[in-house]
């Protein structure tokens, strides 16, 4: 099987023998790029930093889209929506807030009535009554996206469904959803807690809100233990069996809706952490995943669909290119995602399956 | 040959692709040990009938069985686990996983002795025994056809289901393809193959049958057919 051919590559067929490219261009590519990211990361650091913080999230809830488009074969345009949902699932463990008719309405059972549940833990601005407000999150919202596929997706999919369809389907599901939590929570936005956030400085790097490093390194975890879980793994095996010939997983004896339950299960997770970081960087609002939808896709196209360190990567870099380069003040702030978007066709070009994509 | 209980029997199949009926009532028995050949024209249905034994496609009539239990409408997953391995006519690999873990996802079902079956299977296939962690998409053609047998191998079928084993192999791979075909039969595992080279194929068969319009043709032992004069003129090219 080939990948469709790049333009550049067409380009090349259509002069004939053309233009060879120099042996090692590949690498001078990278060699150039890495040089542009160590001096970026000199002389923006604090810029550098934070597209790095904003990437990581970006990288996390990619890697989970990247994971549900390739082995569950559904394009989701609902993956903003539900790393939402899942931040809101998190905010009502941990609050038991919901909206009434006059006012909120709060919960009696909630977490942060146990004791000690909002003592900070180092400089975070939140207490171990977060960390299990966001387990307590992700076994409410994997449920939900079981229903979801089970009774959205699945169907669609047996029937022989294109990817526009299903596509479709997932943005009502997008939307469906965005209503939901503007029904139980409202339209203003939230916070999981209203404390002053502490900035650290750790060894000589930029000074940032401590609850950003707990945002890298969590992104940074979850992804190598989906790579360790899908390469290491005999279920992340037959994960990327199915997504390599579900006819021949079939005729192994895979069973499809297993493996299938089982990426939206992992997905859960990687949603609720991504959703939930979100959240605890910004802020909690109905609109704000699908205001990521475009650069979570992207870091999983410039990455190269399927590929978990890949959507990685791509996450990072889309997360700097954006910062950096407003920081140098060539584009304004609101070009952010417009000089993404033009890293990303730059890669596409080059190399249509992304970064680590099949060839 | 009345007397011997048949291991795999598909009687009147009829079958398609939706509305479009390929296949107008089919038959084909494998008794134990055999080794079947189906050979016919392109587009004669051939790999449909596989297709709908390996319930693949939906069977509309006609009823299959394995050792004499109806298994007409078993999933393909339930007919992997009854005891029908299925070598299908392309994209037969999983070519981003290494040879390794193809062997090993064919195996996946199975609960004991994985590794024996795997130590086995690698040792059938001297060639791919050291090239284990290699992508099986970067393989020749022959070595890409050995992991999608030995894949298929690795739950022990009562029998192979093979469409065209042999195609777009050069002659001396294809020779080796059916070498191999044969070997894994001697070891006890009856086989339905389809082959456009059928030559070869019935060389190594105990009978074959003719395909030709979703219908029988011809059947009868594999050097009848190859002596046969209608079929030597109309399906063997000669
Ligand atoms: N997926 C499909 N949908 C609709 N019709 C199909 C499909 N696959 C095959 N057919 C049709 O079914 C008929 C039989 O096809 P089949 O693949 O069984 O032939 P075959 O005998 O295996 O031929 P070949 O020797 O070329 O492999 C052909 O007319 C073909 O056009
Ligand atoms: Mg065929």
């Amino acid at each position: 099987m080939h990948a469709a051919a790049s333009p550049v590559e067409r380009f090349r067929q259509l002069r004939g023998a053309g233009i060879a490219w120099p042996r090692y261009t590949t690498e001078v590519v990278i060699a150039l790029s890495a040089l542009i990211a160590v001096w970026a990361a000199i002389q923006y650091s604090q810029s550098f930093m934070t597209g790095l913080i904003v990437g990581s999230l970006y990288a996390l809830s990619a890697v989970g889209l990247t994971l549900i488009y390739s082995i569950a074969r559904t394009p989701h345009f609902a993956h903003g929506d539900t790393m939402m949902m899942a931040a809101y699932f998190t905010f009502f463990a941990l609050t038991g807030v919901v909206i009434g008719s006059k006012g909120d309405v709060v919960s009696p059972i909630r977490i942060d009535r146990l004791p000690g549940a909002t003592d900070q833990i180092w400089r975070f601005s939140f207490g171990y009554g977060f960390l299990l407000a966001c387990v307590v999150s992700a076994i409410l919202s994997i449920p939900v996206l079981l229903l979801i596929n089970r009774f959205i997706y699945r169907p669609l999919l047996g029937r022989g469904s294109g990817s526009a369809i299903i596509a479709v389907a997932s943005l009502g599901v997008a939307i469906a959803l965005r209503g939901l939590i503007l029904l139980i929570w409202g339209a203003t936005p939230r916070k999981y807690s209203t404390g002053i956030r502490d900035t650290v400085q750790v060894w000589k790097l930029p000074r940032v809100v401590a609850d950003q490093y707990f945002i890298l390194v969590v992104a940074l975890v979850l992804t190598i233990l989906v790579s360790w879980l899908l390469f290491r793994t005999k279920l992340g095996t037959s994960m990327r069996a199915m997504a390599d010939n579900p006819d021949l997983a079939r005729a192994s004896g895979i069973v499809a809706a297993d493996v299938t339950r089982w990426t939206w299960i992992i997905a859960g997770v990687l949603i609720t952490a991504a959703g939930t970081l979100l959240a605890l960087q910004s802020q909690l609002s109905a609109d704000l995943g699908f205001v990521l939808l475009l650069p979570i896709f992207a870091a999983a196209i410039f990455g190269g669909v399927g590929s978990p360190q890949g959507a990685f990567l791509g996450g990072l870099i889309i997360g700097v290119v954006s910062e950096v380069t407003v920081a140098t003040g060539l584009f304004s702030p609101g070009y952010k995602i417009a000089v993404a978007m033009v890293a990303l066709i730059l890669v596409i070009l080059f190399r249509p399956s992304g970064l680590m994509g099949p060839k | 040959m009345t007397d011997v209980a048949p291991i795999l029997s598909a009687r009147d199949i009829v079958s398609g692709y939706g509305p479009v009926q390929i296949l107008k009532g089919v038959s084909v028995e494998v008794l134990p040990g055999e080794i079947v050949t189906i050979i016919g024209p392109n587009g004669a249905g051939k790999s449909t009938l596989l297709k709908a034994i390996f319930g693949l496609l939906p069977v509309t009539e006609g009823h299959v069985s394995l050792h004499g239990v109806d298994i007409t409408r078993l999933s393909t997953e339930n007919l992997v686990r009854a005891g029908i391995g299925f070598v299908p006519q392309t994209n037969n690999v999983f070519s981003s996983l290494t040879i390794r873990e193809n062997l090993l996802m064919g195996g996946f079902i199975r609960d004991e002795g994985l590794q024996d079956r795997f130590d086995w299977v690698v040792s059938l296939f001297p060639d791919l025994g050291s090239r284990l962690s290699e992508k099986t998409g970067k393989l020749s053609g022959g070595q890409r056809q050995m992991v999608a047998i030995g894949r298929a191998l690795m739950l022990e079928p009562k029998i192979l289901l093979l469409d065209e084993p042999s195609a777009s192999l050069s002659p001396k791979m294809s020779e080796m393809v059916f070498e191999k075909v044969r070997e894994i039969n001697g070891l006890g595992t009856a086989a339905l193959m389809v082959e456009q080279d059928a030559q070869r194929a019935l060389a190594i068969s105990h009978r074959g049958y003719v395909l030709a319009a979703g219908e029988n043709r011809y059947e009868g032992p594999a050097s009848d057919l190859l002596g046969s004069d209608d079929v030597r003129r109309l399906y063997l090219g000669a």
